[in-house]
Order: structure tokens, then sequence, then C-alpha cells
């Protein structure tokens, strides 16, 4: 299962460091810099809509 | 002569000690030899000894299960029960109904020994614990249903991180029920594999009340896990089995609950210092790209660039149009030499310098008189001299 979160929080740091310390060209920066922003927003939107379930330890396994 | 059958005789002796009140419930000390576990009964046998004396001791099912450490021989032990007799053999022996290791206390042996085994076998090595994933979504909970332990943990998680769904397992967690429940919840949860977390614990408690926590086949359950596991058993001073074999420990079931998950106001700070960061880092780019562009336009090639190449180019102009002229001057000087020398050789041959030094020229009709017979007397003729002409009639003839 795919930990959006992680993955999008991990590509935006990644995006950062490579904007903070690598010789990126000016058009890369930008695009760098609009994915970076795009990610940014996503974790948040994550973030503030989460809801959390409880269930109890049959209903996940009928899940299954 | 009355005699009694050796089983009266038995009989008789055993109901004079059963009778003693004080060989009815007694504490005795000493050293466990010869220890056999009768598994098929669960009773234990063994002789108690000491320097100088031995006792053949019993202890019967029901008071073993609560001896919580291994028995082992060599054992120094404090054995509380009655000394009767077997009436069938005769022996005297001591009915052992609670056992505890002298010095150390039965639960810290216990533990003691649980742990020296799982650490022989490997299961405490520091490189066998997993790490607990950053941002779990969906952790397995198995802790009491009612107590404070699941409330701090359902609220701390919900608080800090409510992206994470939990699985509540609401198991016994002490009595009888406390270690076959736990076992069965975590053989329900290993196979839900969306479950990226266990936490499994329980409150505070007496010793007593934990004691489930340091069950051996729980610690190997817990072990096997494919998940990794948190365990959370009572407070901070309190350590278990399970504490030891899970890939994590957390003080309390609260800690356990902010370990498993982030902080969400750390995450959106995060977030935030993340944007604040992205914008200044291509801020910087632009600066940079800026600093670069107005660097190279304000170079002196770019700025100069185009001047010097004219100037460059002027003065090679200039050069060979110095060099052309100073050519052509040169030449000219050369012919005005010539030309001088050729105007003094001219010069040099010329009537008029003839005339100049006094001689003169004769002409007739233009034609220059070299002889007296070229003309006749009363002939007109012109007579040139340095400064001017004279028109001349011829007078006489001379020889």
């Amino acid at each position: 299962m795919e930990n959006s979160f992680e993955k999008s929080l991990n590509q935006l740091e990644d995006i950062i460091n490579k904007l903070e310390n690598e010789d990126v060209s000016l058009d890369e920066s930008i695009a760098l810099f609009e994915k970076g922003v795009k990610l940014s927003n996503d974790c948040r939107k994550t973030l503030e809509t989460a809801e959390q379930k409880i269930i109890s330890l049959t209903e996940a396994e009928s899940e299954e | 002569m009355q005699t009694v059958t050796v089983k009266q005789l038995n009989l008789f002796v055993k109901s004079l000690i059963e009778g003693d009140m004080r060989l009815n419930d007694i504490y005795v000390v000493g050293e466990i030899s010869n220890f056999k576990n009768h598994y098929a009964s669960g009773h234990l046998y063994f002789t108690l000894k000491d320097n100088d004396a031995s006792i053949r001791c019993v202890m019967f099912r029901g008071y073993a299960q609560q001896v919580k450490f291994d028995v082992t021989d060599g054992l120094k032990v404090i054995l509380r029960g009655r000394v009767s007799i077997y009436e069938k053999d005769g022996q005297y022996q001591f009915y052992a109904q609670e056992m505890h290791p002298d010095g150390l206390g039965d639960i810290a042996l216990a533990f003691e020994q649980i742990k020296e085994r799982l650490s022989k076998e490997g299961l405490l090595d520091p490189e066998k614990k997993r790490p607990i994933p950053k941002f779990p979504q969906k952790i397995a909970v198995i802790t009491s249903e009612t107590g404070a332990a699941v409330q701090d943990i359902l609220n701390i998680l919900t608080r800090r991180w409510p992206l994470c769904n939990i699985v509540m397992c609401p198991v016994s967690v002490q009595g009888e029920n406390a270690v076959p429940e736990m076992l069965n919840a975590l053989e329900r949860v290993y196979p839900i594999d969306c479950c990226d977390l266990i936490i499994i614990g329980r409150g505070g408690g007496s010793i007593e009340d934990l004691w489930a926590f340091n069950d051996e086949i729980l610690a190997r359950k817990i072990y096997e896990s494919p998940i990794p596991v948190i365990s959370a058993v009572g407070h901070e001073t309190d350590f278990t089995i399970c504490d030891l074999v899970a890939d994590l420990r957390a003080p309390t079931p609260s800690a356990a609950a902010e370990l498993a998950v982030p902080d969400m106001g750390e995450m959106k700070y995060r977030l935030n210092s993340n944007k604040q960061r992205l914008i200044k880092a291509l801020n910087g780019k632009l600066t940079l790209a800026k600093s670069r562009f107005s660097q190279a336009e304000n170079s002196p090639y770019i700025k100069k660039g185009v001047q010097s190449i004219i100037e460059q180019r002027n003065l090679t102009v200039d050069t060979l149009f110095d060099r052309l002229t100073k050519r052509y001057t040169d030449i000219l000087n050369i012919n005005k030499m010539r030309f001088k020398t050729n105007l003094a050789t001219l010069d040099a041959l010329s009537p008029l310098k003839v005339l100049s030094r006094g001689y003169s020229v004769a002409e007739k009709d233009g034609k220059i008189l070299k002889s007296s017979k070229d003309i006749s007397v009363g002939d007109k003729f012109t007579l040139k001299l340095k400064d001017g002409s004279l028109n001349c009639i011829v007078d006489t003839k001379g020889e």
C-alpha cells in the first residue's frame, strides 16, 4: 500500500535539497518549484482533511 | 501382643505429623537437587538439601503452575508447605505449596531466566529491531478495552496524527486469559497486511499485574511479528520481556502513541518551513541568475566588446593607413629626389645654364646657327642671352 503523504513529503524535501544544493538550470528550477508547491499543497490538504477511522479487529479482518 | 499393619503404622505416624500445627504450614530453605518435572502430570519432584541433610519434596500441579521461574537443580529456594508421610512407602516428605527463590524475588528470577534464554537465542539482539514506520497508516492497538491506557493511546493518536487508522484489539491484560487472548490478537493482526504498526501494552499495575507481559510464549510471538511492534507496559520503571523483544519499548502507553506517529502540528510547521525553503531556494536561483546575467551584461567583453572590436579595427585601419601614407610619402619622396636629380642633370645640360655663364645662342628662323656660312650679311637673327634676346642684323662676316 502506497503511503502517499510520506511519498509526497519525501519528494518535496528532495526537490528542496536539489534547489538548495545543486546546480540546476533556471528553467528546471522553476519546474521544480512548481512541483514543490503542488506537493506541499497536497501534503497540507492531506493533513487538513484527514479523518481517523477506528475499527475493531473483526472489522479489519472482514476487510481482508 | 498387639500388632498393627504397616499401613496402620504409617497412617498413625502420618496423623501425628499432620496433627502438628507447625509442620502443617512451615517454610524451609534449601537447595534443589534431583529435580524431575513430571510433564504428564505437571507435578514436580525433587530433593531439598543443605550441607548436612536432605528431604524428598513434591509439588503438585496446581501449585507448580504458580511458580513463575524455572526450577533447576542447584537453585536455592524457600518452600512453603506441609510435612507428611506417603503411607505407601512410609517416606516422609515435604509437600510444597509455594516456592520462592532465596535472595531474588520470583518474578525477578523468572524474568532473568527468560531474558537469558531469549538472549542466548538472539531474540533480543539490537540489530533485530526494525525501524518504526515514520508515517504509519494503520495501527493495531492491542490492550484492554477498559482503563486509561486505551483512552490515552487513542486520544494521542487522534490528536497527533489523524491520518492513521486504528484497529482496536481488546484483550485481557492480566489474569489467566491475558496471554492466550494477546496471542490470539497477534495471530489475527499479523495477516492484516495493511497494518503497519502494532502497539501492545497496558497501563500501570503491580509486578504481578504486568506478569502476562513477561510470558515467554507471548514474547516469542511478538518476536515473530511481520509488523514492527511497540511495547508499552506499565510505567517508566517497569521492564518486561515483551519490552525487550519488541522493536521499540515505550515507557508508557501514552509514550507509545507519541512514538508511533508524527505530530500534526509539527508536520504543518515542517510543511510551512519547506514551503519557505522552496521559495527561498527559487529566489536564490533567480538572484543568482540575475546576478550572472548582469555580470554577463556588464562584462568588458559584452559591454566594450563591440566597441573594442571597433577600436581594434580602427587601430588596424589606422595602422594600415599610416603604413599606406608612409609608403605613399616614401614613394613621393623617392620620386621627388629622382626628379630633383634629373632636374639638376637637366639643368646642367640646359642651354640656359650655358647662357648664364655668358654664352649666347644665335637662332635664325628658330634654328640654332652653328656655322657662319648658314647666314648672309644683312640677315636678321636672334641672339639669346641669359636674361633676354637681342634682334640683330649681320653687319659683316669675320673669319
